[in-house]
């Protein structure tokens, strides 16, 4: 933080006026921080000088927990506490991360699932950034056509494992439920009415002038930024660098599949500012949807269980595993020591990591842009704290 | 490059630094090096044109019982190759040079480490914890952590 300054400026009418920095708390309770994020920002006038982020009201040492089940399995229900609106997307790494240490190769049938799931768990998590981003910038509408159809997704898990938001549905090895017999018609249905929807909120949000006001040339990530601070997901591609793991580090069945991976290009302002991120986020729906399309088509036969291992003690060692959640890389590091339940299980949060670039991004923009920035990182705090 | 490429360019480069290494049979191929020369190494990791680690993806603190260690995830956009890097300190000293001017995400990671084991990174511009309370005291992670009884008068364990 800088030192506060004094000077003196003077005003049309020869007043002369005393200027000094102010720091502001925005949060912990602040509707647009998310959740509980305390920013300590030094302004000057209207101009952020310098953000401070104060983590961890939502600290429940997650990591200790774990090192304290009573086997690898169990961690599974812990892990959708992480972040809770993509439940599924972190059961899948943590479940990559436990088959990559074990060796376990799963059927193709679980392969495919888990591949609907995560896509539908995609498009669930950046309804709700949208949305809420939505609302950040003043729109209300799009947040509840996008909550409405948010629900129908929440539907679709409900009918295959019982719960709406945390689900424990994936296991190491495979899956607890297999799809129930309508799962297939009704997932169908979702997607061809979810491509209107799409249509309707790039309307009223996207490409809307107040909207576009809001967010172009705003909070502009650079490239070089944003690989030196690890950032990930639609914060890495919308300053345009094209990496997503699904393609370039394959942990499962994408290659099958038809899609493209989305990068910011600057259509409104500059490469990397809010308005790409929000966009990439919108435009990678269309692609989830292409992908479970395609994946229900060719959804193959098998046993969804036959893999799961029935006592897990692993051969000491270490193995990071990571996939592509919608918010960035979600990896997790899991140490084996001789024992049943993980001896260090660290989990890479890509919240964690996105969050630690706002001070280079807001420095020089307005309180108000802050808003913005933060909304387009999409943090969830229960991810960010663990 | 492979993993016994990287490893053999490190040893070339660092020699004795480099103190161990598995590269088979593991899920992550990983080098053990000394850790006063940790930030020497990753500054090599990320400017050497054939290693370009550009990405540090994760970077992860263990309690490995009368020693720590620090793991850390290297990832290469330019190349695409992965590769780990371990260091491991003795626990009554456990200073561990700061990668933070190499990788600016380290920055958080490193705090993070700070925070729930007490490893000391030396070189880091802003120390002090991130998850916990400021005023917390001990380092949780540790596997000989005990839960103090009162947190500012409020009764911890429940």
């Amino acid at each position: 933080m800088s030192e506060p300054t004094l000077e003196t400026v003077t005003t049309s009418t020869g007043r002369r006026l005393r200027t000094e920095e102010m720091v502001v708390n925005m949060g912990p309770q602040h509707p647009s921080t998310h959740g509980v994020l305390r920013l300590e920002v030094v302004l000057d006038g209207e101009i952020v000088v310098d953000v401070i982020p104060h983590l961890g009201y939502l600290h429940r040492c997650f990591e200790k927990h774990c090192e304290h089940m009573t086997n690898y399995q169990q961690v599974v229900p812990y892990v959708d506490r992480m972040d809770y609106v993509a439940a599924m997307t972190n059961e899948h790494a943590y479940v990559v991360a436990a088959e990559k240490l074990l060796k376990i190769e799963v059927p193709e049938r679980v392969h495919y699932i888990r591949i609907i799931m995560a896509e539908l768990q995609r498009i669930a998590s950046h309804l709700i950034a949208i949305g809420t981003f939505g609302i950040d910038m003043g729109a209300f509408t799009p947040f509840l056509y996008y909550f409405r159809d948010r629900e129908r997704i929440l539907d679709l898990f409900e009918m295959t494992c019982g719960a709406r938001l945390l689900y424990n549905y994936m296991w190491i090895g495979g899956l607890s439920h297999d799809l129930p017999p309508q799962f297939t018609e009704k997932a169908k249905e979702f997607c061809t009415d979810f491509k209107r929807t799409m249509k309707e909120v790039n309307d009223l949000l996207n490409y809307n002038e107040i909207f576009i006001k809001r967010t172009a040339n705003v909070g502009v990530l650079p490239k070089d930024l944003a690989v030196n601070y690890a950032c990930s997901g639609p914060m890495l591609r919308g300053s345009g660098v094209d990496w997503d793991l699904r393609r370039d580090d394959p942990y499962t069945l994408y290659d099958r599949f038809e899609w493209n991976v989305i990068t910011g290009n600057g259509e409104m302002g500059s490469v990397g500012d809010v308005w790409d991120r929000n966009m990439v986020r919108q435009r990678e729906m269309a692609e989830s949807v292409r992908i479970i399309e395609q994946a229900l088509a060719s959804l193959p036969e098998g046993d969804v269980q036959k893999a799961v291992p029935k006592r897990i003690r692993p051969v000491p060692g270490d193995a990071y595993g990571r996939v592509e959640g919608p918010r960035g890389e979600l990896g997790f590091y899991i140490v084996a020591e001789d024992s049943v339940t993980p001896y260090r299980l660290k989990a890479r949060a890509p919240a964690f990591v996105n969050l630690s670039v706002i001070n280079e991004i807001s420095k020089g923009a307005m309180l108000a842009d802050l808003v913005a920035i933060v909304g387009s990182i999409d943090i969830v705090l229960g991810e960010v704290d663990r | 490059m492979t993993a016994q490429e990287i490893h053999d360019l490190l040893k070339e480069r660092f020699g004795d630094a480099v103190t161990a290494a598995k590269l088979e049979n593991v899920p992550d191929p990983f080098a053990v090096v000394a850790a006063d020369r940790v930030r020497d190494i990753a500054l090599f990791c990320r400017d050497d044109e054939r290693l370009r680690f550009d990405y540090l993806m994760c970077l992860s603190g263990v309690d490995y019982k009368g020693k720590f260690g620090v793991t850390y995830h290297l990832h290469s956009l330019t190349h695409r190759h992965k590769f780990v890097l371990k260091v491991e300190v003795p626990a009554d000293a456990p200073n561990v040079p700061s990668v933070e001017s190499v990788w600016r995400t380290a920055d958080w990671h490193e705090r993070e480490a700070f925070d729930l084991y007490g490893i000391v990174f030396t070189g880091h511009p802003d120390l002090r914890r991130i998850l916990l309370p400021y005023d917390w005291e001990g380092h949780p992670l540790r596997k000989d952590y005990q839960v103090p009884e009162f947190y500012n008068g409020m009764r911890v364990p429940y």
